[in-house]
């Protein structure tokens, strides 16, 4: 079907479009499958483009910091910050490391205790800042050598649970992307049923359409061109109710979880655009294909 | 033009023709006779490419009809016109639309041949039956509009398959004028029928060569015709 004249395609011809009869069972099969499976693959999309946004900021949280709190009574706590720091700056991959002043530490806990919190007054841990380089440090290997000289020091690795979150949003993302394939294999599915019926129930015009000099080419662009603009149709109606359904959900918010992000940010709302071009494509190759079994068979 | 050398068709396991040859003349004029049942159809179809021999070979045009592919007998049919006795037209198509479908599949625009359509139309005597849809036409009109289907290409050969098989005498004898006024301006003509009285009547009005399929074998029939 590579010969197919594709400015005849898309312009269309008056006459050649008559050829083949309305088949109104069928176009409306066509255009609701596409219109349904367009409006789920703005849904996956919007996931899956959800998914991608959380992992990447889990990801980037991860990659930026870890934690030493140094738990030790109140004359020994400027020693072993001391010591922890020392032994921080000659550890391979740590990029740089701080003790949080008492303005830091306070401004942390003030959402529980309140901004007037006097921390001598608390058995408050110390905590030093570890800003980790590119290739990160050997986590085991430190917690070993600060158990040896800083016994109040605790590494707080967060990769511990936040590796875990960023490999499921990936998942997640991951699954996102292959249910918009199985949607359009789907369409394909769908369309090439229809086509095959369709092709069927007008054998004897095909037939017709043979005495008089009609090529196999002339008649599979018939029936492709029909499809091609039904799945286009479908597609850009099934993408107009999801985006109107995505746009009245909530927004992305820091104080709310997962599911007030699940939608569209910036350029991410003309991806759903994609869909009906990538519908009408899937549609243009399996009509043709559909057909050029049918005709070789009803050759 | 059209030519069939030693050609056999078989079928189901049975040779429905054999050694048939054919050789069909600019500006010929043939019938093709025979009892229901002897091959006709099945000649014509060969002759046309819509069936390939089981042996043999089929010259269309010059062509090798087995070394071409579907799209290509499609182009050199575009060079025949084809009448069947059913007519096959699309019921949905107008009947004018149903006569310039040959244009239309050929991919030419429509007002490319609106002039040779209003004048084949008038020669076939259906101008006030254009727009009228093909169930809604008698058995004489829908021959004559086949016919004109079958023309419309300016085609150098018109094959017609029983064409009065549906038709009074009457309907016969002018579908019949309309055949030898084509063969008069050149058309190779090949009728298909086993109406004996319609090739009388062609033969009182243009030298036609009279073929006769008998036990699947073709022959020139005698001068009893």
């Amino acid at each position: 079907m590579s010969r197919i004249d594709l400015k005849r395609l898309i312009l269309g011809d008056k006459q050649a479009d008559r050829v083949v009869p309305p088949s109104g069972f069928t176009a409306q099969l066509t255009i609701f499958a596409a219109a349904a499976m367009a409006f789920l693959a703005v849904f996956a999309m919007a996931l899956s483009l959800a998914s991608g946004r959380l992992a990447a900021r889990w990801g980037n949280e991860l990659a930026q910091s870890s934690t030493i709190r140094i738990v030790a009574p109140l004359d020994q706590r400027q020693a072993q910050t001391d010591a922890a720091l020392r032994i921080l700056e000659t550890t391979a991959g740590v990029a740089y490391a701080r003790a949080l002043d008492d303005a830091e530490q306070q401004a942390l806990l003030a959402p529980w205790f309140g901004a007037d919190l006097d921390l001598q007054a608390l058995p408050v841990p110390q905590l030093i800042e570890v800003i980790e380089e590119d290739t990160g440090f050997d986590a085991a290997g430190l917690r070993l050598r600060l158990a040896a000289e800083v016994p109040g020091a605790v590494l707080d690795d967060h990769s511990r649970w936040r590796a875990p979150l960023v490999a499921a949003a990936n998942r997640l993302r991951l699954l996102g992307w292959i249910s918009a394939v199985l949607l359009g294999a789907s369409v394909a599915v769908m369309v090439t049923l229809a086509a095959n019926t369709a092709l069927a129930a007008n054998a004897q015009v095909i037939a017709v359409l043979r005495l008089v000099g009609a090529t196999d080419r002339y008649i599979a662009q018939a029936f492709i061109r029909r499809f091609t603009l039904r799945a286009f149709g479908g597609a850009i109606i099934g993408i107009a109710l999801a985006m109107a359904a995505v746009s009245f959900l909530p927004k992305a918010s820091d104080t709310a979880g997962f599911l007030t992000g699940l939608g569209f940010q910036g350029w991410h709302w003309f991806l759903p655009f994609l869909i009906p071009v990538l519908s009408a494509l899937v549609a243009f190759v399996a009509t043709g294909t559909a057909a050029k079994r049918a005709l070789k068979r009803l050759a | 033009m059209i030519e069939l050398e030693n050609v056999a068709y078989s079928y189901g396991g049975g040779a429905l023709l054999s050694e048939i040859s054919l050789k069909l003349a600019p500006g010929s004029f043939h019938f093709l006779t025979g009892p229901s049942g002897a091959g006709k159809t099945t000649l014509l179809k060969l002759c046309y490419g819509a069936l390939l021999p089981t042996h043999g070979d089929v010259t269309l045009f010059g062509e090798d009809v087995s070394r071409l592919e579907r799209d290509d007998i499609a182009l050199v049919r575009r060079r025949m016109g084809v009448v069947h006795q059913d007519c096959r037209f699309l019921d949905h198509l107008t009947v004018s639309e149903n006569i310039a479908l040959p244009l239309t599949a050929s991919g030419r625009p429509a007002s490319a041949g609106q002039d040779d359509l209003t004048e084949l139309m008038a020669w076939v005597g259906l101008t006030h039956r254009a727009d009228a849809v093909p169930p809604e036409l008698s058995g004489g009109e829908r021959q004559r509009a086949a016919l004109a289907r079958a023309v419309i290409m300016s085609p150098d050969v018109v094959l017609a398959d029983e064409p009065t098989g549906n038709v009074d005498w009457e309907m016969s004898q002018r579908l019949l004028r309309l055949l030898v006024e084509l063969n008069k301006m050149g058309k190779t003509v090949l009728i298909a029928t086993h109406d004996l009285s319609l090739i009388r009547a062609a033969k009182s009005q243009i030298q036609a060569r009279v073929l006769r399929i008998a036990n699947g074998r073709l022959q020139l029939a005698g001068a009893d015709l």
